[in-house]
């Protein structure tokens, strides 16, 4: 079972307390109506999916109600760091191993 | 190859079964194939197969980075079914479907394809009117599904608690009869062993690293065991890692890995003959033919790629299934699992081209892969030899991402594999 930090409540809970809600910084397109099928699709659809450092958005449902950003391990699931939406991610290279 | 027969059993037993034929080579690769599958379990060695004996190829490899059907192969909860709503999904399942009818005959080799028919219960009344709308599609498309009241399902299981004083109380399901199980580890094998009679060399504990590309072209495949080997087509099968074998060749798919759970008891006595499954309380449980109890239910939500999950999902399953059998209470687990499966937006697999020229994905099965083994391979084989991708396999390439033709199969595929 993950761990996991909240930076809102300031606290780490168990995973029960959370949703996990996909890959974090995707921009929405700014003007969808311009966008190609590609484009769009791309947006809509898909995802990085890596194996090891993976940036993710949780949702902490029994707690703040807040969305926030996670820098997780998949492979190992190890959780490495925790930041608000917004916040200069940690300074850690995503990798494809 | 040696065939399997109750007199080649007879006549091994004379010499204590000391001179069986090996199943298969562990042959030296060549430098150069005209396919090459990589990925070794169930999908990539029909694909090897289907390839070998239909469309008459003589060079095939197939690259396993760990052993035979070691992956989901070897993960999954054994069920075969055909029970989807949309014309397309069901109409590639049922080629499946129709193919493990005949399969154990067609690789002399038993793969203990068991038709002892698959419930989905519904316990609301929209579950229902859903239940009733998949049947009908269903019967339309040629498949057998019968929509069951609770006491037709009590006549198929007696053990299931019909109640109406539970938590989600069982409306009816439906029933189709030609669903079941099947050996999944004897699938493979099956597989193996015909298709390296027909000479495709498995290639095992062989890793891939990248692929030699060329242009948009790509010209062999790098591996961590044997170099380069050189290949004038190469089809990925490769679940829950497709993401990082098409971030090799310079790509993105619309597919995450997730784990996927299943646990299975200690072995107890006869109880059990047929699947059963629900999406409301979201668990299925069968029994196997060694007696265990085998269980599984959704994914965990989290993308992953270490092959096990967490408790949270494992109680939320067992307390489903207790809702249906309150009996199983004190049956103690004895093994728990995870495997990684790709999940796809609409729950439907990616079979065809890559943005890589001869460059092919089967991937996206997700959850329910095992049961269109044979199907998938077969038309993946004809996506890899052929000019047109096969009809079959039309409504399920990339493209649908891009036009918005997905084949949302939620409904069919949201638990229950």
């Amino acid at each position: 079972m993950l761990r996991i930090y909240c930076p809102i409540c300031e606290e780490a809970r168990d995973e029960p307390e959370y949703h996990y809600a996909g890959q974090a910084h995707i921009v929405r397109p700014s003007d969808p109506d311009q966008c190609s099928d590609q484009e769009w699709g791309e947006y809509l659809y898909f995802r990085s999916n890596l194996r090891g450092l993976h940036r993710e958005m949780w949702y902490h449902a029994a707690g703040c109600r807040k969305f926030f950003n996670v820098l997780r391990d998949t492979q190992s699931h190890e959780v490495k760091a925790s930041y608000r939406l917004g916040a200069t991610p940690p300074d850690q290279e995503e990798v494809r191993l | 190859m040696q065939r399997y027969s109750a007199f080649s059993l007879f006549k091994h037993a004379l010499s204590h079964h000391q001179h069986w034929q090996q199943a298969w080579r562990n042959p030296e690769p060549k430098p150069y194939y005209d396919i090459i599958i990589v990925g070794g379990g169930g999908h990539g060695l029909a694909t090897a197969y289907y390839l070998a004996k239909e469309h008459n190829i003589k060079r095939i490899a197939v690259l396993e980075k760990g052993y035979l059907g070691g992956g989901n192969t070897g993960r999954n909860t054994t069920i075969v079914r055909s029970n989807y709503l949309w014309d397309e999904a069901a109409q590639l399942y049922e080629h499946a479907l129709k193919l493990w009818e005949t399969l154990s005959l067609e690789l002399n080799y038993n793969v203990m394809f068991s038709q002892r028919g698959v419930l989905n219960l519904g316990h609301t009344l929209q579950d229902m009117r859903d239940i009733e709308r998949r049947v009908s599609a269903n019967r339309l498309n040629g498949i057998d599904g019968e929509v069951l009241d609770p006491a037709g399902i009590k006549k198929i299981v007696p053990l299931i608690n019909t109640s109406k004083n539970t938590r989600y109380p069982i409306l009816g399901a439906s029933w189709q009869p030609r669903g079941g199980v099947a050996r999944h580890d004897a699938v493979a094998w099956g597989y193996a062993r015909a298709a390296d009679a027909l000479g495709v060399d498995l290639l095992q504990g062989c890793g891939v690293t990248g692929f030699d590309l060329a242009g948009d072209q790509v010209k062999g495949v790098q591996t961590d065991r044997y170099g380069t080997l050189g290949a004038g087509r190469v089809g990925c099968v490769v679940a829950g890692n497709s993401s990082v074998l098409a971030g090799y060749a310079g790509f993105e798919l619309p597919v995450e890995s997730h784990p996927l759970q299943a646990l299975v008891s200690e072995p107890i006595k006869p109880v059990l003959d047929t699947v059963v499954m629900s999406n409301q309380v979201h668990g299925y449980i069968s029994q196997s033919d060694k007696g265990d109890l085998v269980i599984g239910a959704g994914i965990d939500s989290y993308t992953g790629y270490g092959q096990r999950g967490s408790l949270p999902v494992i109680e939320h399953t067992l307390a489903a299934i207790l809702e249906l059998f309150p009996m199983f209470s004190r049956v103690p687990m004895n093994r728990q699992w995870g495997g990684i499966v790709d999940t796809t937006p609409d729950a439907c697999p990616i079979i065809g081209k890559s943005p890589v020229d001869n460059l092919y994905f089967n991937c996206g099965w997700g959850t329910g892969g095992f049961k269109a083994t044979p199907g998938s391979g077969h038309v993946f084989a004809g996506c890899l030899a052929e000019q047109e991708i096969p009809a079959l396999a039309k409504p399920f390439g990339l493209d649908r991402f891009y036009s918005g033709a997905l084949v949302d199969e939620h409904g069919a595929a949201g638990v229950a594999h």
